[in-house]
């Protein structure tokens, strides 16, 4: 059994150096290019979901000529399945801190925040706290980049960066037409790196660490470890952080509980992964990726019942800013439950399924173009449940 | 409609300041304060920060934590979402609706309570979890809940 063991990682919440903010004061002695450099030597990747190379969108934004420029952390973390930024930031704030003001000092931007999802406001006294500390550690090394916190109040869009910038302006929170992309118009208008809580954290590792160390972990294009939130069906659900690219059979052969039938991988609006596919399916950005949902489900779960709830969620996250997603969600668990009161035949799924695929294509942002791959990977590993 | 304006607001007002970019802190001061918002506070803080009525409605009717009708003095929102509902949310709503004699959706005639379902907390691992007002609790049982609720209803 010990060789199944997968492997532990202790990077994201490692301790902390003795001396406070150590990292960070030594990281900006040195030049941007050279940080810059650092970073894409190191391959890492966002680790919010969508995976972009984190080195290019900090350079792509240095390159944007503007005297305004803005540092988000993205802590609106709502993906169903997902709860390790929540525990990044109890845990180890000071890294978050640190990575977002290495940020600050190569883009050239004067001010970050932190958008914290209204569901996490109990963090905040904890998290003012490290944040004085640091804003008075940043005066007197010279860095001119205080961070202040902005909340959210419940809405899973605010994940989605256009949508997030959106809400810290007061307005809806309705995703944008892109281009332009953040790295030249975002924050009030202005050139921003927004990046997941997580990549801060990586990015303040490799700093401590050195890129050649960091990829020493993960497969050649998945770099590095990933904070993991296992929750369904385990006898061990928890925070895990692993190193990236591991088969799915080796995963559910540790959390799993010996009758796991499905994991979903990347939460509802990731894909759903049946048994016979586990052993052929890589976790990582070569294979299936994850912003580290993984959610198992055993044969005593029904998996209409599991994607009527993520369509029930979508329909109401939302924003009903565009028709496809506005919609396409409504009529997607209304075709699901018409299916199964046996209003409409069984071929009527293949309807539903085009129209999702129609989503993917048409819908605006990536909420109402990911409701397809929830949908269409349930619908067609276990169509049977879906009709009987 | 000259009315009185609340003096929270014109506190809120001048602490954030009076641009867009304060409309959600002061909107969500709103909320710790009253746990709502009004109409009237909508068009006072219009007024304040020179938009129009409609421009704060709208931002204030998209966030599911910014109430616009009135709530009980404690929230309890249940997490609805896959592995809390897998984990037995249903009899989570059932022994609280049973305490405190409302639907879900509901505030008690003392306007106390209000009972709410949510999208996803964040608690997935723990499940099932709420929280009340900002207070998480999480791994919840029908008895956990009850002592929990007893103590809230006791305050």
């Amino acid at each position: 059994m010990s060789e199944t063991k997968l492997k532990r990682v202790d990077l994201i919440f490692g301790e902390y150096s003795n001396v406070k903010y150590k990292v960070l004061t030594d990281t900006i002695k040195r030049s941007n290019d050279e940080i810059l450099d650092d970073l894409l030597e190191s391959g890492l990747r966002g680790r919010g979901g969508a995976g972009f190379p984190t080195a290019m969108k900090w350079r792509l934004t240095s390159q944007s000529p503007s005297a305004e420029k803005y540092v988000i952390c993205n802590a609106d973390e709502g993906e169903p399945g997902t709860f390790k930024d929540r525990e990044i930031l109890t845990r180890v704030p000071r890294k978050v801190l640190s990575g977002m003001a290495i940020c600050g000092k190569v883009i050239g931007a004067q001010r970050g925040y932190i958008y914290l999802r209204g569901e996490y406001k109990f963090l905040l006294p904890d998290l003012m706290k490290e944040i004085e500390t640091y804003n008075e550690h940043a005066k007197s090394i010279g860095l001119d980049f205080p961070i202040e916190v902005r909340l959210g109040s419940g809405a899973y869009i605010c994940g989605e960066e256009s949508a997030l910038f959106e809400s810290m302006e007061g307005n809806r929170g309705e995703p944008r037409n892109k281009p332009p992309y953040p790295t030249t118009s975002g924050y009030m208008g202005k050139p921003t790196v927004i990046n997941n809580v997580e990549t801060f954290v990586n990015v303040m590792m490799i700093m401590r660490l050195g890129p050649v160390q960091f990829k020493l972990l993960g497969t050649t294009d998945s770099r590095g470890s990933k904070v993991f939130s296992v929750s369904g069906d385990t006898p061990i659900p928890g925070i895990y952080e692993l190193e990236l690219g591991m088969p799915l059979d080796r995963f559910v052969d540790e959390f799993g509980d010996g009758d796991t039938k499905a994991v979903q991988v990347g939460g509802a609006s990731g894909f759903c992964v049946p048994r016979k596919k586990f052993k052929d399916t890589v976790i990582g950005f070569e294979g299936v990726p994850t912003g580290g949902s993984m959610m198992l489900f055993n044969s005593s779960r029904s998996m209409y019942n599991v994607l009527h709830n993520y369509l029930e969620f979508f329909e109401e996250e939302s924003c009903g800013q565009c028709t496809p997603c506005r919609v396409g969600c409504q009529q997607l668990r209304k075709g699901i439950e018409a299916v199964k009161k046996g209003d409409k035949k069984s071929l009527y799924l293949d309807q539903l399924l085009k129209l999702s695929e129609s989503m993917k294509l048409t819908a605006k942002c990536g909420l109402g173009q990911s409701v397809a791959n929830s949908f269409s990977s349930i619908v067609y590993n276990f169509k049977e449940e879906m009709i009987y | 409609m000259a009315t009185n304006k609340n003096s929270y607001i014109t506190e809120l007002v001048e602490h954030y300041g009076r641009s867009r970019t304060s409309l959600m802190p002061i909107l969500q001061g709103v909320i710790e304060k009253n746990n709502f918002i009004s109409d009237h506070d909508m068009t006072d803080i219009a007024r304040e920060l020179d938009l129009s009525a409609a421009q704060v409605y709208g931002t204030a009717t998209f966030y599911s934590f910014l109430d616009t009708e009135p709530r009980g003095e404690y929230i309890i929102r249940v997490c609805k979402t896959i592995t809390c509902d897998m984990h037995g949310k249903r009899q989570i709503i059932q022994t609280i609706e049973d305490m405190l004699k409302i639907k879900a959706g509901e505030t008690t005639p003392n306007k106390k309570f209000t009972l709410l379902e949510t999208n996803c907390l964040g608690w997935c691992h723990e499940g099932p979890a709420m929280l009340i007002n900002e207070k998480p609790f999480s791994g919840l049982t029908p008895e956990k809940v009850h002592d929990i609720l007893s103590e809230y209803m006791h305050k």
